[in-house]
């Protein structure tokens, strides 16, 4: 994190110096763009606070580890999907779970639909792409999950 | 300004005006979700201003031509390899990686290389992966990855030929 503000001062820093009226221009289009996204970001935070406020952690530690890892896997995939939280905070939750018995096949779906299938960022994605296009991956990466986590699973010799 | 972005305002406001009473009056529920709405929001808007502040640097510094010959339509197997190293070391998660690839798309990326920047960016962010290894093991990490990227990939082509053929473009 660090390191990413070093980067932003020095790349701004250095095109300052070469040449002045393209980074007031740089500067601009930065903020133009961001502006336009901010309702949708603020949308985000929004979705975010209802459905962690809905599904606690321990709501999903519970669910995740029921004894029939089919369910837990189905469960796994739909809280996957509606939650986002950092990586700092989403796997130490994972580690904790796998010290409790939950299987990796079912940490896996959770890790991968936690990344790569956002029901919270869908406003932002549909801005950016349109609703089809929002949908149809998310659907796809719902399915990688899938099979990334059967996968696993059959690694460790769980199913 | 939209009808749609009109409502998302409303809503937001809406929700603003709501945690605050129910947090004045000292109802859990309340305290709980300003908590998670100011946490979350610390954690996007410490990053996004510096990605946005690079965007625009990219916008006026880069020029098309490198974009298309790395990234675009003749880019092949090498569009994805640039893919995969840009999401590696990108911060954040999908909320940085969408504006990213439109901006990468604008300089005439193209569309499978966009979706395979956002697929990884979300499964092989490099600081991410260190700290899942950590908790789940160094081999849960190398499985997950071998599987998912050449998943990531094929999908990424497949949904960038599909909608390459049926005419998408998209809205910058």
């Amino acid at each position: 994190m660090t390191f990413f503000y070093i980067l932003t001062v020095v790349a701004i820093g250095l095109s300052l110096m070469i040449d002045r009226g393209k980074s007031w221009q740089a500067l601009r289009i930065a903020l133009k763009r961001f502006l336009h996204i901010l309702p949708d970001l603020l949308m985000m935070i929004v979705l975010v606070s209802v459905v962690l406020l809905l599904v606690p952690e321990r709501t999903i530690a519970r669910y995740l580890g029921t004894h029939n890892i089919y369910l837990s896997a189905a469960l796994a995939a739909i809280l996957g999907s509606v939650t986002l939280m950092p990586g700092f905070i989403a796997y130490p939750l994972c580690g904790l779970l796998l010290e409790k018995g939950v299987p990796y096949l079912v940490l896996g779906i959770f890790s991968t639909t936690l990344m790569m299938v956002g029901v919270v960022t869908f406003p932002l994605e549909q801005h950016y792409f349109g609703t089809r296009v929002a949908l149809i991956r998310n659907l796809l990466s719902l399915l990688i999950a899938l099979i990334v986590g059967i996968c696993i699973g059959i690694f460790y010799g769980e199913i | 300004m939209s009808k749609g972005k009109k409502f998302e305002i409303a809503l937001v406001l809406i929700f603003g005006l709501v945690v605050g009473v129910l947090w004045l009056r000292g109802i859990p529920a309340g305290q709980g979700l300003g908590r998670t709405a100011v946490g979350f929001g610390f954690n996007i808007f410490k990053v996004l201003p510096c990605a946005f502040v690079l965007i625009g640097l990219f916008e006026v510094w880069v020029k098309p031509e490198t974009v298309e010959k790395h990234f675009g339509a003749q880019s092949g197997l090498q569009g994805h390899f640039w893919a995969m190293l840009l999401a590696g070391t990108t911060v954040g998660g999908l909320y940085v990686a969408f504006p990213v690839a439109v901006a990468l798309y604008r300089k005439g990326a193209r569309l499978a290389v966009i979706f395979a920047y956002i697929g990884a960016a979300a499964i092989v962010r490099i600081p991410m992966t260190i700290f899942e290894a950590t908790f789940m093991g160094i081999q849960f990490t190398i499985i997950r990855l071998i599987i998912s990227i050449p998943l990531v990939l094929v999908s990424a082509e497949l949904l960038g030929r599909f909608l390459h053929k049926h005419g998408y473009v998209l809205r910058t």
